[in-house]
């Protein structure tokens, strides 16, 4: 037994280990889906055919498929032309897709135009760095208002139209699964990305850890501050609505009424009268519905109810026999409710009701209307 | 000319100001005043009539005293309404004004486009659910639970050995974590990198929101599914919407089970808006990535360049280079008491008060300025002070009736300390749109109307 282990022994050993180290693997494993039993099932392949669509810059998941250029151009002005004009060049609904590159562009891999800081737009063309973006974008989420409508081969043909537009492909091109990666080649803006950015959390993309921007908290005399190098322009003044009406109305402040000129601002809150009828809230409920809704939630708030059924007398009245004894008559109903009635309908006199007027009127209304529920 | 009734902005309904008083005020004002915003600080400089006295209490009260205490009002003197008038309650009907909104022009559809949480008027940390700011990239659907799903799987099999489905009734039975965080899209204040652009910290900071979310961290659900997390280095996030929404997250925040795929938000479901009934949380990370209507998690080895990475969500730099995968949200803050838009209602005491975040970690510090920079002071924090998640901050303040400019500078746990305009464009010039940390300031004029104004 004290003998050492000859070659085959030490063999034994490192298989038994490995035995080992894949046993406690496998049960460690097993934990991580054994924790929680009975929850989520095994996806079937189906479903996973169904959903996973996405495609990737090194094109894993690109289905097979082709189309061409002029083949895009019909499905472009049938399904994309009206959001995004007719050469991709409409601002109207989006931003422009098509744009602003050239052909030294398409031989550098770099857009030129977006070195320019006098150049204020940006189409998509200008700024996409991937084929496999356009192409998964497209099949998931258009055209806008029909998403996922797309057959492969018509994602190939328009996207190779667009490319067509910007002059990246030839009129005759025909994209396919088989030549992605030579129209990748083409993209204008291919090197045109940076992942050189504190911004990423992780190590993935090489980035740094070194934050760009860099303050120091300077606490007094700090000869940073400066004066005021930017303002709204007058006309602007009331381009968000009136901020009077995007302000509390109680507070430290108010908002500024931006209906007027500035000088104005002298009263700033507008005056809320402090008994702002419920009424007054719901008046612009119109309909017959509502109306009925409303007058029965007033009559339950003002405690009609506790003597007043719907339909049947309580103390007083069913609300329906009003209704009907007294169709049409809102001044009289509203006047009775607010100052009280004694010997119309028996022995037992109604006290004046403390509500507003405009509360009142709405009762009143909907008796004289019949009452309905 | 000017008495001291100049700059004292009073709340209107006391009535001590008669309209004819007000009417000569505003005529005097108006005469004298021309050109305010231009010469606001020479006029201070060169002292002018500027009202310096500072209101030591409040107005007097003409007559026996004020009606809203001598005339009893209805609530008073009525009976209340009754329990359960509105099943789910809402707001009371003098909030009104307090919403989320469009910015007039931003976006030709309403579908893909953005509305902004009113930070003016929100307190605290939380952002009620109701005023979350929206971004839609194809319009926002109210999905049946019983019918969504969650799939799981590898960009090959290898990757991932047991491709699953989860549905919300089997996410919702695994151990759940509550967590507060701040959630900002990337675009945030980046209509303001090259110029002031909109009036309130509604338009300039709204895209920012802060909830309890509750959920499961994703790498549970990774590693029920068997994911090889040595291969796995990224993962793709897909949405059920239209757009179908996709990202690329960070492994590092799956690994530290920050990472939630998230059904709750403040003690209730997720609103349909904000991806009901399923959303990754990305703490830290821009809004973009917290994908809704969360349909599909892939493991990958390789990034995916999306849409949203690939031709939006890339921040342009001056040598004509988009940076690709910037995602996280540096240390940012903004006064939003008293900010943009609003109006002083008189001298004296205020509580300038607003939020810091990071999505680097937690609050160290925030400063304060009333001088556009030249002074600060250390603000108070408010706890709780959370890790990527807002933290409310003030400072008391007695405005003396002169022009000045507010201004607040965060510092997070790892040093870093927020930049003004001039130091953030020296490095990302104008056109990045996106990841617009700077300073923002609020000029506070002579007659109390606050504005939005950049200083450098």
């Amino acid at each position: 037994m004290s003998r050492l282990p000859d070659q085959s022994g030490w063999r034994l050993v490192f298989l038994l280990g490995l035995l080992g180290l894949l046993v406690v693997f496998g049960a460690t494993a097993a934990t991580a889906s054994d924790r929680f039993p009975g929850v989520g099932r095994a996806a079937t392949p189906a479903e996973l055919a169904a959903w996973d669509t996405d495609v990737r810059p090194d094109f894993r998941g690109l289905p097979p498929g082709s189309g061409s250029v002029a083949q895009g151009q019909d499905v472009w002005e049938a399904k994309c032309a009206s959001c995004h004009g007719i050469f991709g060049e409409s601002n109207q609904v989006f931003n422009p897709v098509i744009g602003g590159t050239s052909a030294d562009d398409v031989k550098s891999g770099r857009v030129a135009r977006l070195t320019d800081q006098g150049y204020p737009g940006r189409t998509t063309l200008m700024k996409v760095p991937t084929l496999s973006t356009l192409w998964d974008y497209i099949y998931r989420a258009m055209p806008w208002n029909q998403p996922k409508s797309l057959t492969p081969d018509e994602v190939y043909a328009v996207t190779a139209f667009m490319l067509h537009l910007g002059n990246v492909v030839p009129q005759e091109f025909v994209l396919s699964n088989r030549n992605m990666q030579e129209a990748q080649a083409r993209l204008p803006n291919r090197d045109g990305m940076t992942t050189q950015h504190a911004l990423w959390p992780g190590t993935e993309f090489g980035g740094t850890d070194r934050a760009d921007v860099r303050a120091r908290a300077c606490m007094q005399n700090c000869p940073d501050a400066g004066r005021v190098t930017s303002t709204l322009p007058d006309y602007a003044r009331n381009q968000h609505g009136n901020l009077a009406e995007q302000n509390r109305l109680v507070g430290a402040q108010r908002g500024a009424d931006t209906s007027r000129a500035e000088v104005v601002a002298f009263a700033p809150a507008v005056p809320v009268s402090a008994a702002t009828p419920l009424a007054a809230v719901v008046a612009k409920a119109d309909s017959a519905a509502s109306n009925s809704k409303l007058a029965l939630a007033l009559s339950a708030k003002y405690a009609c109810t506790a003597c007043h059924g719907v339909a049947q007398k309580i103390v007083g009245p069913g609300f329906s026999e009003i209704a009907r004894k007294h169709p049409g008559k809102v001044d009289y109903l509203a006047g009775k409710i607010r100052s009280g009635s004694a010997g119309v309908w028996g022995v037992v006199p109604m006290p004046a009701q403390n509500l507003p007027e405009a509360d009142a009127r709405i009762i009143a209304a909907w008796l004289a209307a019949g009452a309905a529920k | 000319m000017r008495d001291g009734v100049i700059g004292r902005l009073r709340p209107a309904p006391e009535g001590f100001l008669q309209p004819a008083g007000v009417q000569t005020v505003v005529a005097q004002a108006r005469a004298g005043r021309r050109d305010f915003l231009r010469n606001a600080f020479a006029a201070a400089a060169a002292g002018l009539a500027v009202p310096t006295l500072v209101a030591q209490t409040g107005p007097a009260v003409p007559g026996a005293g004020e009606a809203a205490i001598l005339e009893l009002p209805e609530h008073s003197r009525g009976l209340g309404q009754g329990v359960a008038t509105d099943g789910y309650g809402r707001p009371s009907q003098h909030e009104a004004n307090v919403q989320r909104r469009p910015s007039p022009g931003l976006t030709q559809t309403s579908q893909s486009s953005v509305s902004f949480a009113p930070l003016q008027s929100m307190f605290g940390i939380v952002t009620p659910s109701g005023l979350h700011f929206e971004r839609h990239h194809q319009g926002w659907w109210d999905i049946d639970p019983t019918r969504h799903r969650l799939l799981l799987n590898g960009s090959e099999p290898a990757m991932l050995r047991r491709p699953m489905v989860f549905t919300l009734d089997a996410l919702m039975r695994l151990p759940s974590v509550s967590r507060f965080h701040f959630i900002e899209c990337g675009a945030n204040t980046g209509m303001e990198w090259g110029n002031v652009a909109v009036p309130t910290a509604q338009y300039t900071h709204g895209m920012l929101s802060c909830s309890e979310f509750t959920g499961v961290p994703l790498i549970t659900l990774l590693e029920m599914a068997g994911a090889n997390l040595q291969r796995g280095k990224f993962v793709l996030a897909e949405g059920a919407d239209g757009s179908s929404l996709t990202r690329t997250i960070p492994m590092q925040a799956i690994r530290s089970g920050e990472v939630l795929v998230a059904y709750g938000q403040n003690g209730e479901m997720l609103r349909p808006e904000n991806g009901y009934p399923l959303r990754l949380v990305v703490p830290g990370v821009q809004g973009v990535s917290w994908v809704k209507y969360l349909r599909r998690i892939e493991l990958g080895d390789k990034p995916y360049a999306t849409k949203d990475e690939a031709i939006h969500y890339i921040d342009l730099m001056p040598d004509g280079r988009h940076r690709q995968y910037t995602s996280i949200q540096e240390c940012k803050s903004v006064v939003t008491t008293p900010s943009g838009g609003q109006v002083l209602l008189d001298r004296g005491f205020f509580s300038i008060s607003g939020l810091a975040w990071s999505g680097r970690g937690r609050v160290k510090r925030v400063d304060v300025s009333v001088d556009g920079g030249r002074n600060w002071r250390v603000a108070r924090l408010q706890t709780p002070v959370l890790d990527k998640c807002l933290t409310r901050f003030s400072l008391d303040w007695v405005w003396d009736g002169k022009p000045a400019i507010v201004q607040s500078r965060a510092i997070d746990d790892t040093g870093y300390v927020q930049p003004g305009y001039r130091q953030s464009r020296a490095v990302r010039g104008t056109r990045s749109i996106y990841h617009n940390n700077s300073i923002q300031s609020w000029l506070v004029q002579e007659n109390g109307e606050v504005k939005n104004v950049q200083v450098a």
